[in-house]
């Protein structure tokens, strides 16, 4: 009887753990929402998420966070147009090209790269790449470029973990049949085995997406960090991200609940990526 | 356009393995000269910069936060997988809200943070606030980690212990759990890594103070922050590099041990 009751209160003790997720991830969207939806209501939404000015210090302040939105959208875009085909490309290499043994050695440095602090990512670009990009474009060599190259270098580990995972899971059926066909090893894999593939690599870029959009420390360093408009390529930007970090230190009051609403804004986005994620890695099993 | 294709896909992979040997070998080569044994100071002065008390820190606010999030961690693995009947709605639940957290950004944890349990619960700037936000921040790869090591057991092994009338605890904890350890191990430890690798998180839960911790309520930093703090002065570039350093032969230690265990894993199934 006792070994019951033990049984019965140790499946409670599961449950309760199991439980502590969910509670985390309602008190994170609680106090994130709580902490910055009354100034978005106060503020009005469309001041808030178009205006262009963001100038905390003036009287009156101005909160607009459309340059950061759009820093964050340019940084992420620059990332996925260079991670995204570098990325698929080398799970390809990993998963058809590569003989056992060099996978071997290989497999754990994509694991590596991805548990490598970001800002190791972000002292070596402001050390290595800020200077090129400098000597390149002039200006201070903190631009989108920059940012993009650096955060196409971080996104790389989550697109080729995985997308070589999916385009492992691809029947070897599919292969066979398309070279019975008379189809080459290559065309193959690029006409038949990617394509079958499609939905766990667009989950792998939609993870990606997610992860540039969200780095803060090493962006931080190299994005130039100016609260305007972007004004090219080869100009500073700011980042959602950012912006919270850089200002929250000595932020006071009306100042800090619109950082609170800016990390509103980015969490909106993560969810929506997120949800993303999901429909799309459910498709993918169905 | 055979040849193209592979001259690609060489290309693609040359360049991402071409930039990670890149970045480990230049913070390498800069940082290992400059170590010093003044880097290793019990206390941190402007002048010797010590990232000691960083060390101690971090090695602090990993072992509080793997402590916490472990138990709880490993317990949702038992009872998502051993417990939980199939098309349990709870289970459906549990499982976004671990996606969802592992997906959440770091600055994201940190405000968090810093709202609950910095301001809320009044712990200011302290180890215990970085540890409670660094244990959620870990949680899903726990979960996740331990939830693949039990769904890898053979279940024809639970089935034998129920045979010779062991209860479902006994199973669990005397059957089930020591095959799955290396798995759940490999999860930790990779937790370690991303602990230690936190940056945005710990700056407003943690704080930023110089000196080793002396007790939970008191504030400290990690290497990484202590790193990030270094570089945005712009005046330390050198203890920069060889804080890199320390990182670096962490993060790989760390990684060569998950990896391990993880072929232990493999080879057991």
């Amino acid at each position: 009887m006792k070994t019951k009751s033990f049984e019965k209160f140790m499946e409670i003790i599961f449950l309760i753990s199991a439980s502590m997720s969910i509670v985390a991830i309602i008190l994170i969207c609680l106090f994130i929402f709580a902490g910055g939806i009354p100034f978005i209501s106060e503020y009005g939404l469309s001041n808030f998420l178009f205006g262009t000015i963001w100038k905390p210090s003036n009287n009156p302040a101005s909160y607009g966070i459309l340059p950061m939105i759009l820093g964050s959208l340019y940084v992420t875009v620059g990332a996925i147009i260079l991670g995204v085909p570098i990325g698929i490309m080398t799970a390809t290499y990993l998963a058809k090209f590569c003989n056992k043994k060099l996978y071997k050695i290989l497999k754990p440095c994509i694991n590596l790269m991805a548990g490598i602090p970001s800002i190791i990512y972000g002292f070596f670009a402001l050390t290595v790449l800020v200077p090129i990009i400098r000597n390149i474009f002039g200006g201070t060599g903190m631009n989108i470029i920059t940012a993009s190259i650096l955060l196409g270098i971080m996104i790389l580990p989550t697109i080729i973990g995985m997308s070589e995972a999916s385009i492992r899971a691809v029947p070897g059926s599919y292969y066979e049949g398309s070279m019975a066909l008379g189809a080459s090893h290559e065309r193959t894999i690029v006409s038949v085995m990617l394509p079958a593939a499609k939905s766990g690599i667009l989950s792998s870029v939609i993870l990606g997406i997610g992860r540039a959009i969200g780095e803060t420390m090493a962006v931080i360093l190299v994005a130039g960090n100016q609260a305007r408009m972007p004004a090219g390529l080869t100009k500073g930007v700011r980042t959602l991200t950012t912006n919270i970090v850089i200002e929250m230190a000595y932020a006071a009051d009306t100042h800090r609940e619109a950082l609170i609403a800016t990390a509103v804004v980015l969490f909106v986005f993560i969810l929506i990526i997120n949800g993303l994620f999901m429909v799309v890695k459910r498709r993918g099993l169905n | 356009m055979n040849k193209f294709i592979r001259f690609i896909v060489k290309l693609s992979a040359i360049i991402t393995f071409g930039a990670l040997f890149f970045i480990i070998g230049y913070i390498l080569l800069k940082g290992i000269p400059n170590i010093r044994p003044d880097l290793f100071q019990f206390k941190y002065t402007t002048s010797n910069v010590s990232l000691f008390p960083a060390m101690i820190t971090t090695l602090m606010l990993v072992a509080l936060a793997l402590l916490i999030a472990t138990p709880i961690g490993v317990f949702t693995g038992f009872y998502l997988v051993e417990y939980a009947k199939k098309g349990n709605k709870l289970v459906e639940i549990i499982r976004m809200a671990t996606e969802t957290l592992s997906g959440i950004p770091s600055i994201v944890y940190g405000l968090f943070g810093m709202l609950f349990f910095v301001i809320k619960l009044g712990f200011q700037y302290s180890l215990i606030s970085g540890t409670l936000t660094a244990a959620i921040m870990v949680l899903p790869l726990i979960i996740r980690s331990t939830e693949e090591a039990l769904l890898s057991v053979d279940d024809g092994l639970r089935e034998a212990s129920f045979g010779l009338g062991a209860g479902k605890l006994r199973t669990i904890f005397l059957v089930v759990l020591p095959v799955a350890m290396p798995g759940i191990l490999s999860g930790v430890i990779l937790s370690i890594g991303r602990i230690v690798g936190e940056t945005a998180a710990l700056m407003f839960t943690l704080g930023t103070a110089t000196k080793i911790p002396n007790s939970l309520l008191s504030s400290g930093r990690t290497l990484s922050l202590h790193m990030y703090l270094l570089s945005t002065e712009g005046m330390h570039v050198n203890e920069s590099f060889a804080t890199g350093v320390i990182l670096l032969v962490i993060i790989l230690i760390i990684n060569g041990l998950a990896n391990y265990l993880g072929n232990k894993l493999t080879k057991g199934r």
